[in-house]
């Protein structure tokens, strides 16, 4: 073991994965000598090689469509998008193609790939650098979407998204890449895509989050077990697949929940989160699910951004509603 | 514009001297290719196959690349290349399949690089491109060919592959099928460029112009660039300067848009035709030859719309089960909840009608 802030794990996954796997290719714009502009490749290129960490011409539909191309070919290709604000114009490319070609091949073609970006605000960052959109890629089928909340989950997770057998879009929390050092395996390791990690057990109310919210709704929880309330708190770690079994669990537990999400309200996560609830756990309702989201406005200047996040009066208030209904 | 031969099936340059089997590879699957699309065509009119779109005058643009190319190379199609499928080793059951909304037509055969037909325009360039790139890492003296029309030259997709491919230098021919028209929008309308091989000179790469009507042309040209592209000398860009002589599928009708004059001029320059003379004038093509050719091309026909009518039916789970390799609980729920549905179905709702054409 040994501590890593959350941008030294992911370098650290992106390494070991290079050195076990020779098919393995990490490219997009900067990642080279650079290391990208986060650094999250540092010094790959260095000892890998510029063959198998390279930078591509700026362009993202292109960026995708090529790592899809090396996937068919029988390789595991890595793609940075630089910001997740950069990603539309590889939407195409991961709807109409990545996430289909398995299917509409009944089987041929897999395509095993990973494109990782940071998202999310907080850090005062220009336009178009802090999107939270991943309830978008959550509607495409055949994707999965991995968002990790710490610097021991955010290798794991890695890890296994790049060994996955279906391509997996990797969102990485840019506001925690270096706010938090932790225990971090030196090994190798992997933290299954598809199980929710219950961070903090709880018996009055569910707290469910992922990614940036994951620290807010752990603060939360610590704020509401000084007033003598048990919060159980749930990080989705990824939400296709979304482990619906443990969040349910929990909510027949409790009877209350409440999910926090940066990206704006409408048709957001949450939304497919209560919906679910309401379809299986009607009965075990204490009161309604409540949800603390972003707005339904572009994700705003860097002076008005904490406007914006959920934050932890937000979160502490739909808790006191859900409580005391 | 490289024309080997012209449209009177005349050389205009020192003919070649291709083998005779090469030569008789090349006119029995424009032939079968010809009557395979005539029929598919005809099938539509009788509502036995749904929209199809037939690539009716652009065999040599198919034969010829695909007749270059090695099986270990890889095929990039865009949506009208059957001559291509059929070379390749993709079924003619799995082409008439396809068209008759039934996944199992993009099965394609193992042992086969082929990718499915790609329908959003152009999007197959960059994933062309990444493949190249992979059999440069491994060292293959392999080569990926591409297919798109004039149409996706306009395309986004298009110019960041071709900058991809140049940057990296890869073994990758794409192939333009400049057809003259993308549905109704002519060729002037799609770019202002003089020519579409020119567009390779702004990524750094090679770009030529073949007449894509002759398909000893479009052979030679191909052939040369396959070499060129496994010899690690570059991508090329082959403008296949050929003519839709059909609709852009069913669901069109051409005579919208565009003059018969123009039609029948290009008709003069059919493929077939002026092959069939070169042949003729070298001593390869009889009557008793075309006769025979006719005849297995369509039983071959025939048989591939057999066993196309004749597959079993899909299974509710044919949506499911090739999502993910493997398959996720909330899918499995889904598939059971649909399986019910159809099992305890008790209303029944007509189809509806639709009105005018969609491509």
């Amino acid at each position: 073991m040994t501590k890593m802030n959350m941008a030294e794990a992911l370098n650290n996954a992106l390494e070991m994965e290079l050195i076990r796997d020779e098919s393995t290719l990490v490219f997009g714009e900067d990642v080279g000598l650079n290391g990208g502009v986060f650094r999250i490749t540092k010094d790959l290129q260095e000892k890998f090689g510029a063959e198998r960490v390279f930078d591509t011409p700026l362009a993202e539909s292109c960026i995708v469509g090529f790592a899809i191309g090396l996937a068919l070919y029988g390789f595991r290709p890595i793609a940075e998008i630089q910001f997740m604000g950069f990603l539309w114009p590889a939407i195409d490319q991961l709807s109409s193609h990545a996430s289909r070609l398995r299917n509409r091949s009944m089987g041929r073609y897999g395509v095993p790939m990973v494109v990782r970006f940071p998202y999310g605000g907080g850090v005062r960052a220009l336009e178009h650098h802090a999107e939270s959109f991943e309830s978008i890629l959550a509607h495409i089928p055949g994707l999965k979407i991995a968002i990790p909340s710490n610097p021991s989950d955010a290798k794991g997770l890695l890890s296994s998204s790049i060994r996955d057998p279906d391509p997996v879009v990797f969102m990485e929390p840019k506001r925690l890449y270096r706010t938090e050092r932790s225990e971090v395996d030196e090994g190798e390791f992997t933290v299954p895509l598809g199980k929710a990690n219950v961070v903090r057990e709880g018996d009055d109310i569910t707290l469910v989050g992922w990614g940036a919210m994951v620290p807010k709704i752990s603060k939360a929880a610590e704020l509401m077990s000084e007033k003598g309330i048990s919060a159980e708190v749930i990080d989705l770690r990824t939400i296709n697949p979304y482990d619906y079994r443990t969040v349910h669990g929990s909510v027949e537990k409790t009877g209350r929940a409440v999910i926090v999400q940066e990206a704006p309200r409408t048709c957001g996560f949450a939304s497919e989160i209560i919906a679910r609830i309401n379809d299986k756990e009607i009965m075990h309702l204490k009161a309604p699910v409540m949800r603390v989201t972003g707005f339904d406005v572009p994700f705003p200047f860097y002076k008005m951004e904490e406007w914006a996040i959920p934050d932890l009066d937000r979160i502490i208030k739909a808790s006191r509603e859900a409580l005391t209904w | 514009m490289l024309k080997v031969i012209d449209q009177d099936g005349h050389l205009v340059l020192e003919d070649p001297m291709l083998d005779e089997s090469l030569l008789k590879d090349m006119y029995w699957w424009m032939l079968f290719a010809r009557v395979a699309d005539e029929k598919s065509l005809s099938l539509q009119r009788q509502g036995r196959i749904g929209t199809f779109a037939p690539s009716k005058g652009q065999e040599a643009a198919q034969v010829g690349p695909s007749l270059a190319m090695m099986d270990k190379d890889w095929f990039f199609p865009a949506f009208r290349e059957l001559a291509a499928y059929l070379i390749r080793g993709i079924p003619l059951k799995n082409v008439l399949l396809y068209f008759m909304g039934d996944p199992r037509g993009n099965i394609v055969p193992n042992g086969v690089n082929n990718l499915p037909i790609y329908v959003p325009v152009g999007t197959q360039v960059p994933q062309a491109v990444g493949a190249a790139y992979g059999m440069k890492m491994r060292g293959e003296s392999s080569a990926v060919i591409c297919y798109f029309g004039d149409g996706a030259t306009s395309e986004g997709d298009f110019h960041e592959g071709l900058n991809f491919s140049g940057v990296l230098n890869v073994p990758a021919v794409f192939i333009c099928q400049n057809n003259q028209w993308a549905i109704s929008v002519p060729r002037t309308r799609q770019s202002l460029s003089k020519t579409l091989a020119q567009k390779a000179n702004a990524y750094g790469i090679r770009g030529i112009m073949v007449d894509g009507n002759d398909v000893l042309s479009m052979y030679l040209a191909t052939k040369e660039a396959l070499e060129r592209a496994r010899e690690g000398k570059g991508p090329t860009l082959i403008e296949a300067f050929t003519y839709r002589l059909s609709m852009h599928t069913t669901a069109d009708d051409p005579t919208r848009y565009r003059k018969d004059d123009e039609l029948n001029e290009w008709l003069e320059r059919d493929p077939l035709k002026r092959f069939k003379i070169y042949l003729k004038e070298k001593g390869i093509w009889t009557e008793k030859w075309q006769s025979e050719l006719e005849f297995k091309a369509k039983k071959l026909t025939d048989e591939a719309i057999n066993a196309a009518e004749s597959m079993g039916p899909l299974r509710p789970r044919d949506l499911f089960d090739y999502m993910y390799k493997e398959t996720p609980i909330a899918l499995k729920d889904q598939l059971e909840y649909l399986t019910r549905s159809i099992e305890e179905k008790e209303i029944e709702e007509d189809a509806p009608k639709i009105e005018g054409g969609f491509p």
